[in-house]
């Protein structure tokens, strides 16, 4: 009797592993802990001042977005420079229903319209805007809107085999279209000026300690969700072929796999946490604006994983967290070199720590990786191409 | 790119009771013709081997067959009517044709156990490898795999820690779990030792009792080994067809082979 693997059940396979019995610890530990120590007295040397809560909360928000990155980068190979727009995307969705909330206590007071459509003269809501006023349809949107683009963009590209570098050129020029899109005034979504001024959620000001929690402990408990998804996802069997589609494409397609498919699949999936985490981060900021779009944040969450280290999940989550902490520092401290500080770590990781900063301390994940510079040395290695496929 | 030309129901006859029929198949590479008006045909149940030096067009043969690359001209069928120039590699893999690549390909970072159930004939849509879960059939079918193979002992090992004749064996594991009905095996003994070219052959004439197989090989004295029907190429097309001993007493054979 050959010595066969044993089947992990679904509890193991969801919550087998320490490192995930970790990950969950502290990000649920948190959603208890820091709402509580935000209850303290102020003369309490414990206190959590709210204003630290919310930037905890942003922090969370992040860590999920790297985490969606991770998915489609760490298993599938796929790099997405544009994950950025499905973030922003999923912050404006909230954005709408956050200015719908407004109702007529805008600067203009008008029943109807949020401010900067009275400022641009306009008459009526335009019909996009419609629906908004419901929480669960602006919930849906959340999801839907960066999932849809996520799909039709990646059923085209992944057809027509676009790979490696090319691939992640045209998520860039996609997220940097989107900027400039959102950037017009007759666009509808606040032109340069974003989306602002939001005053409440559900019927509860924004401005409460209460929401601030609230929306602390739905950041922890979505990031929660979201790593227990992509554990479910590349735990499966369409994880194995996702590692298979990642180390040897056109293989993959020999034994009759269809490649397109797998990589819509966890593609759009991947849009949708990241919609998420955008909609959850909105209110924590109090504003969404085309910025969100930059390209180079796009590429900021690209460093978030690789310095985490890709392929454990956590490892994203490591990374977005400590590098956002260091920014809040340093930009404040030392906001010159802040830029010099991100790219010298981002140099450091690739040359010296091809696994991230969690592959110092945990042992090699069961599905390695090729590294990172031979990664990016040879990025469209190993994909079947036919003759006359200029891409 | 072009489209295969339409099959001529003249072909369709022709190829009628075939389990794969080549026909004037003509590709070339910004005109350099990789195969030159090549046909073939292998019957149902056959094993043949396809000799012939480097260039004489035998990987791009098996381009052509497994969706990789259209042909420019040609007909390309399988079992007598289905036109494999219509579909691409995901499909005519679902279709029953396996390949086995020169240069051994097996995923790497995954066990040899994890590279069989992937390879394993089944439902491979998203949504069913998603909530897939492995059946006791799957289990038994990957254990005789593995000790065909004999890597039973290497279950748990990755694909990429394994020497180079395991890795082969273990691609034509992969093979044999897809139980395709055609098998297209390019060089299967290159860089083996011989006692590794003795067990690959042992191997090979094995499956062949129950699959149609095609070798692509250099080593004569291999393909001697497996005794079988022997097609040799030559600049895209069929230069001579017959038992082995027939081709090597051949004069273009030998003039192809030793001549320059």
């Amino acid at each position: 009797m050959a010595p066969l693997p044993q089947h992990a059940t679904l509890f193991q396979r969801l919550f087998g592993n320490t490192s995930g019995k970790l990950v969950l610890g502290v990000i649920l530990g948190a959603a208890i802990v820091v709402p509580l120590l935000n209850q303290l007295p102020e003369s309490s040397p414990f206190h959590v001042p709210t204003f630290v809560v919310s930037l905890l909360g942003k922090y969370l928000c992040y860590a999920l977005l790297a985490m969606a990155v991770d998915l489609v980068w760490g298993y599938c190979g796929i790099l997405s420079l544009g994950h950025g727009a499905f973030f922003a995307l999923g912050g404006y969705a909230m954005g709408i229903y956050l200015m719908r909330q407004i109702g007529d206590r805008g600067v203009y007071g008008h029943p109807m319209l949020p401010d900067f459509m009275v400022f641009l003269n306009w008459q009526e809501l335009p019909w996009f805007w419609y629906g908004f006023d419901s929480f669960a349809f602006a919930m849906l949107m959340v999801v839907l809107v960066p999932g849809l683009l996520a799909f039709v963009f990646g059923w085209f590209a992944f057809r027509s085999r676009v790979t490696g570098v090319y691939l992640s050129i045209i998520t860039q020029a996609m997220t940097y279209a989107l900027m400039l899109a959102f950037f017009r005034n007759d666009m509808g979504f606040g032109g340069n000026n974003g989306l602002t001024d939001f005053r409440d959620i559900l019927g509860f000001s924004l401005r409460t300690d209460g929401v601030r929690n609230g929306l602390f402990v739905a950041s922890a408990l979505a990031l929660a969700g979201g790593f227990l998804i992509c554990r479910f996802i590349t735990t499966s069997r369409l994880g194995k072929v996702l590692y298979a589609i990642r180390d040897a494409e056109s293989r993959a397609r020999f034994l009759g796999y269809r490649v397109e498919y797998y990589k819509t699949f966890v593609f759009t999936v991947s849009a949708m946490l990241a919609g998420v985490a955008g909609a959850l981060y909105v209110p924590q900021v109090g504003i969404i604006n085309p910025g969100e779009f930059s390209p180079i944040n796009s590429i900021e969450i690209v460093i978030w994983v690789a310095l985490g280290g890709r392929g454990y999940l956590y490892g994203a989550i490591v990374g977005a967290v400590g590098v956002n902490m260091a920014k809040s520092y340093f930009t404040v401290a030392f906001p010159e070199i802040w830029l010099f500080f991100l790219g010298g770590l981002f140099v450091i990781t690739t040359l010296f720590l091809p696994k991230g900063v969690v592959g110092i301390f945990s042992k090699a994940p069961s599905h390695p990786l090729p590294s990172l510079r031979a990664l990016l040395a040879r990025p469209a290695a190993n994909q079947g191409t036919r003759p006359g496929d200029a891409l | 790119m072009t489209e295969g030309v339409p099959q001529s129901s003249e072909a369709a006859k022709l190829a009628k009771g075939s389990l794969l029929y080549l026909d004037g198949v003509t590709v070339s590479f910004d005109g350099f013709n990789a195969l030159n008006n090549l046909s073939l045909v292998i019957e149902p149940g056959e094993m043949r081997a396809i000799i012939g030096p480097n260039g004489a067009g035998k990987t791009t043969m098996m381009d052509v067959v497994t969706g990789k690359t259209r042909p420019d001209a040609g007909d390309v069928l399988f079992d007598g009517s289905i036109d494999l120039t219509k579909h691409d590699e995901a499909a005519i893999a679902s279709l029953g044709i396996g390949r086995k690549f020169q240069k051994p390909t097996v995923f790497e970072t995954q066990s040899v156990y994890d590279n069989l159930l992937l390879a394993l004939q089944q439902d491979r849509r998203v949504h069913t490898t998603l909530f897939a879960r492995t059946s006791r059939e799957e289990d038994s079918r990957i254990e005789e795999i593995l000790e065909t193979t004999r890597l039973t002992a290497q279950v748990q090992t990755l694909g990429g820690s394994l020497s180079h004749g395991q890795r082969q064996w273990l691609e034509i594991g992969m093979l044999l779990a897809q139980d395709p009905r055609l098998l297209l095996v390019d060089e299967p003994v290159a860089g083996m030792t011989d006692a590794e070219t003795e067990e690959t052959a042992r191997l090979l004439r094995d499956i062949a009792q129950s699959h149609s197989v095609v070798v692509v090989e250099h080593d004569m004295d291999f393909v001697r080994e497996l005794g079988v029907k022997v097609t040799v190429l030559h600049e895209g097309s069929v230069l001579a067809e017959g038992s082995i001993d027939h081709v090597s007493q051949d004069e273009r054979v030998v003039e192809v082979y030793l001549g320059r």
